[in-house]
């Protein structure tokens, strides 16, 4: 139990996809002007996070691994270097269905995503997620619980910002630094608070 | 004039229009392999290549491909190309594709690869797409390169691994941690918009 409990917690907090590992930072700089899309998205990554990571997991152990193909007679095929691009198939199905699911029953939800959703697609994150997981030789269980905490850590991490930049509004920033310049510091602030859960022994 | 566009699209991404810095795009990938020179030169070489030709395969299919499935058209595409590459390391760069680790296969998930498919490439001739795709990746390169010089200078006191500062200086630990790449970053846009007061944003 306690080892199924660090990983999550690892997953959230100590290697935080965003602020330690720099993934899905495209959408993370560009969807934190306000907390409730923000929000949004983070839901959005974690319900799509916490399904391809075990799909993958799946796929690569069944399908693309060295020798995972001998229960159809194939001990010998490794299928390794596909693992790429299949990964980047499942989510970008995972995404189109998540798509319409949004577009039938939260319509609201589906316009304030916008164009975002699309782009979850190219959301390093979730491609990182499953890479890392392949690199690190999870189980399945280990997997659905690292897909769901990293998934968790990454909108935490953007729903933090965006209540920061929130109150940013009120602040006189210098010109040049304005928009993105003083969102990259934010972020490296927060990266900063971040380290400081790296003591933490599991 | 026509050497004149192509010279316009190649060089305008470095300084003009940098994708890192006025796009906001691919900053993913751009700040995890910048703790040495080495890396993200191998990581430099490894877009520029996968941002060129994709482009230039996008392009040259473009009037073939339904808009509705273009996305996935292109993600294949750009799939094959990272494949490519990713093996190409693997088979003659082994120490540098072992430090990249995750980061070549998420060249992928790289924004500006994506961005200047659908941005560039689905209107233009292959030819322009390729150039345009070299000067993006170029501009990327700048960047990344000049995150790295700093971070690995301070960070290790040393440049392509070779120690150059004096022995008396600290190493910085923390130039070689995440937070330090975000503030290198932040200053790079500081100083290019506050020469360029054209590209700053009202917020």
């Amino acid at each position: 139990m306690a080892e199924h409990l660090s990983i999550i917690v690892k997953a959230i907090f100590i290697e935080n996809l965003a602020l330690s590992f720099f993934l899905g930072m495209c959408t993370f700089l560009a969807v934190s002007q306000n907390v409730k899309t923000a929000l949004g998205l983070g839901v959005a990554v974690i319900v799509i996070q916490g399904i391809t990571v075990p799909v993958n997991y799946l796929i690569y152990q069944y399908l693309l691994s060295d020798g995972a193909l001998s229960w159809a007679g194939y001990p010998e095929v490794n299928l390794d270097f596909l693992g790429l691009i299949s990964y980047i198939g499942v989510i970008a199905a995972m995404v189109q269905i998540l798509e319409m699911t949004l577009d039938r029953y939260f319509p609201p939800l589906y316009n304030a995503l916008g164009i975002f959703l699309p782009l979850i697609t190219v959301n390093c994150a979730i491609l990182g997620g499953s890479l890392l997981m392949v690199e690190r030789d999870f189980t399945f269980i280990q997997s659905i619980e690292f897909g769901i905490g990293s998934g968790f850590g990454w909108a935490l991490a953007i729903a933090a910002l965006a209540g920061i930049r929130e109150k940013l509004k009120y602040s006189n920033v210098p010109h040049g630094l304005r928009g993105l310049g003083i969102t990259f510091i934010i972020v490296g602030l927060m990266a900063l608070a971040f380290m400081s859960f790296g003591g933490i022994q599991l | 004039m026509a050497s004149n566009k192509a010279k316009d699209v190649l060089f305008d991404p470095v300084l003009k229009d940098n994708p890192i810095t006025v796009q906001v795009l691919g900053v993913c990938s751009a700040l995890a392999v910048t703790t040495k020179l080495d890396t993200s030169l191998t990581m430099c070489i490894a877009v520029i290549v996968v941002v060129a030709f994709s482009s230039a395969a996008v392009s040259l299919i473009r009037n073939h491909i339904p808009s509705s499935i273009r996305i996935i058209v292109q993600m294949t595409i750009i799939a094959s190309l990272v494949i490519i590459v990713d093996q190409f390391l693997k088979a003659y760069a082994y120490d540098a594709s072992k430090q990249l680790s995750v980061f070549v296969g998420l060249i992928i998930t790289n924004c500006i690869v994506m961005g200047r498919a659908e941005g560039f490439a689905m209107k233009n001739n292959p030819w322009d797409s390729f150039l345009d795709g070299i000067g993006n990746g170029l501009g990327y390169s700048c960047i990344l390169l000049i995150v790295a010089f700093f971070r690995e200078l301070l960070g290790s006191g040393t440049l392509f691994g070779l120690q150059v500062m004096p022995d008396m200086y600290p190493a910085n630990g923390l130039m070689l941690l995440s937070p330090s790449a975000f503030f290198l970053i932040a200053i790079i846009i500081w100083i290019v918009r506050t020469l360029r007061p054209q590209q700053m944003e009202e917020a």
